[in-house]
């Protein structure tokens, strides 16, 4: 495939051009206990692609990211990460790769405002110790005004300058989500995984999302995994897309390809047997 | 009214990230710092600074510790007794053991003692939590006074059982009247609030507030969930610690097990409760209703009904009230005293209007 360099924007050069697989998943398998909840998975991601899982409920797309996340062990297959071959994943770990995430059930610090946690996000780029903290060292002061300015440069890109100073439990649920997508680019990752960063939302919010999704792939070239179960918003905005159904790969291609893909097909509408 | 945010404008960053962003705020303070430092040691009488005001401080930074235990990080613990008697009793040790040794240098080491105490006990926070891990750390509460008592090395092979403070020396200048060990428990207090403050706004604190509120999410953003919980026990341990030191030398002027039970405990968690959960403040706020509205209430009755009625009913009488306050404040404003603040200085702002 050759790389694609066109961006969501008809005839417009894309400013990150998808370049090589940043992440490859080979022969992944996952279970819990006898539940096989992922069988044999390959597939890669590109670098500054939009990549997006889908499939019917229970197909396996959480499983999936939570194994990419670190939060998931998988029983057999590897996971590379620019080639380099991951093993013991944490999410610590994972978060030292510059891979960041969103949940599905939004996992804010809810009595905290959405400028702390913004900045809560920026846990890897401070390194002052507790003591610097106490006694105001110039180092704890230097890297607080560097996360109080990486910060409110994500709350304009987002648009979300009016409710810095809110306590985000305060705020309604397309917001929270918005926040949340603020949290994660804080962490300047590499790739943003995002679980169903629409489910829930009116057509309005929904489309905001969409646009942030992306903004923030185009203007920070951050490669971006997404699970949705939108189908309208997943073929507009995705490259490509990986089809998921009970655990196992069905389809995986640019969303036209999926779309016409029989398996696939089957998958949602059901087949009769 | 006094509190006005329009008309102060905030140019940049670090003017809005300061401790006290507001002019009214900052003038504030330095008021009742002054008023504290300079007005108090020499106005006040002996009784209200021995009785009153020295207990509050000191009983102030051991809420404040577990303010940062059970409001910032989340980890509800029952064992601040525990930690301030380690910290008596180090103090005491290094005093006793070191002659030199400055009181406030003795004071620190026997914080940084209740610390490592405090990693120990705070393991099980790794495994347990909510009120189990309030059942395990009260094992601290049980275990420390336990051993002071079981082993006489701690006591330095003492009969009486009752080991009277040692008289606070610092370079050869000692301090013994109230007024003097007022200014010196003023002193620690200010600047061990001093640095919780810039801790709790900091990213030590976010990192703190992120492990209680979402712990998953914590995880997830690369902070390591063993270290914060711990580090929130060491410091939390810390100011009990140096409360317990503070408290047995300057207030009790003993040093014995007993003093410090159960029911500090439970006093010292009730004044986090009362005072606000997540709040520095709130800790000074809590320690003082605990602490002086008995006081209070006992003059009250006193002065209404003097010695017409015996005095067991009247302090019957003063429990009862005690406990019904507790239980309005808790229904009223169950976010604290801090809140109460908070909210008086928000309508202040806007003051005559109500929007």
């Amino acid at each position: 495939m050759n790389a694609v360099t066109e961006s969501h924007v008809p005839g417009v050069e894309r400013a990150f051009p998808i370049g090589g697989p940043i992440l490859q998943l080979d022969a992944i398998s996952l279970r819990f206990g006898g539940v096989h909840a992922l069988t044999n998975i390959s597939f890669d991601i590109r670098e500054h692609e939009v990549r997006a899982i889908i499939g019917p409920n229970g197909a396996g797309k959480s499983s999936m990211l939570n194994v990419i996340g670190g939060l998931y062990t998988p029983q057999e297959g590897t996971i590379r990460f620019r080639g380099e071959t991951l093993s013991n994943m944490t999410p610590g770990k994972a978060a030292r790769m510059g891979i960041a995430r969103t949940f599905q059930n939004i996992a804010l610090f809810k009595r905290m405002t959405v400028l702390e946690n913004i900045m809560a996000g920026r846990r890897l780029f401070t390194h002052a110790s507790f003591l610097e903290v106490a006694l105001q060292l110039p180092r704890a002061r230097r890297e607080e005004l560097e996360s109080r300015e990486k910060a409110e440069e994500i709350i304009e890109f987002l648009e979300i300058q009016q409710i810095r100073k809110t306590q985000v439990s305060r705020l309604p649920y397309g917001l929270q989500k918005r926040v949340e997508l603020g949290r994660a680019l804080a962490a300047e990752p590499q790739i943003l995984l995002l679980d169903e960063p629409m489910a829930g939302m009116n057509v309005e919010e929904k489309q905001d999302m969409c646009r942030f999704i992306l903004d923030v792939n185009d203007h920070y070239g951050t490669t971006m995994v997404l699970i949705e179960h939108d189908m309208g918003v997943v073929m507009d905005i995705s490259d490509r897309v990986v089809v998921l159904d009970y655990g196992k790969k069905i389809g995986d291609g640019p969303p036209d390809e999926v779309r016409n893909n029989k398996d696939v097909i089957d998958a949602y509408l059901g087949v009769a047997h | 009214m006094y509190y006005r945010q329009a008309g102060t404008y905030r140019t940049d960053y670090a003017q809005d990230m300061r401790l006290l962003p507001l002019k009214e705020d900052r003038i504030l303070l330095g008021v009742v710092l002054l008023a504290a430092f300079a007005v108090i040691p020499f106005t006040a009488s002996d009784y209200w600074l021995s009785a009153i005001l020295i207990p509050w401080l000191c009983l102030s930074l051991v809420a404040l510790g577990q303010n940062i235990l059970m409001g910032y990080a989340g980890q509800l613990s029952l064992g601040a007794a525990g930690f301030m008697a380690a910290g008596a009793f180090a103090c005491w040790n290094f005093m006793h053991r070191v002659d030199w040794m400055p009181f406030p240098v003795a004071v620190f080491l026997s914080g940084l003692i209740a610390a490592a105490i405090g990693i120990v006990f705070g393991l099980p926070s790794l495994r347990v939590r909510g009120l189990y891990l309030a059942v395990a750390t009260l094992a601290s509460q049980f275990f420390i006074v336990w051993v002071i008592d079981k082993f006489g090395w701690f006591k330095d092979y003492d009969s009486s059982g009752i080991i009277t403070a040692k008289d606070i020396v610092i370079f050869g200048k000692s301090f013994t009247s109230p007024a003097e060990m007022y200014l010196v428990v003023l002193t620690i207090t200010v600047v061990l609030t001093w640095a919780a403050m810039n801790m709790a706004r900091g990213s030590v604190g976010r990192n703190w507030q992120a492990v209680r509120d979402m712990d998953v999410a914590a995880e997830v953003m690369g902070l390591s969930l063993l270290r914060t919980k711990l580090q929130a026990f060491a410091i939390s341990s810390f100011y009990c610690g140096v409360g317990g030191a503070l408290f047995a030398f300057t207030y009790l002027k003993s040093v014995e097990p007993a003093a410090f039970d159960i029911n500090l405990s439970f006093r010292v968690l009730f004044m986090v409760l009362i005072g606000g959960l997540g709040t520095i403040i709130g800790s000074f706020y809590g320690a003082g209703f605990i602490l002086l509205l008995p006081v209070f209430l006992n003059i009250f009755f006193h002065a209404l009904f003097g010695k017409a009625v015996d005095a067991t009913i009247t302090s019957a009488l003063e429990q009862v009230i005690f406990g019904v306050m507790i239980i309005l404040f808790m229904i009223y404003e169950p976010l604290g005293l801090a809140k109460l603040w908070q909210n008086f200085q928000e309508r202040m702002r806007r003051w005559p209007f109500k929007f």
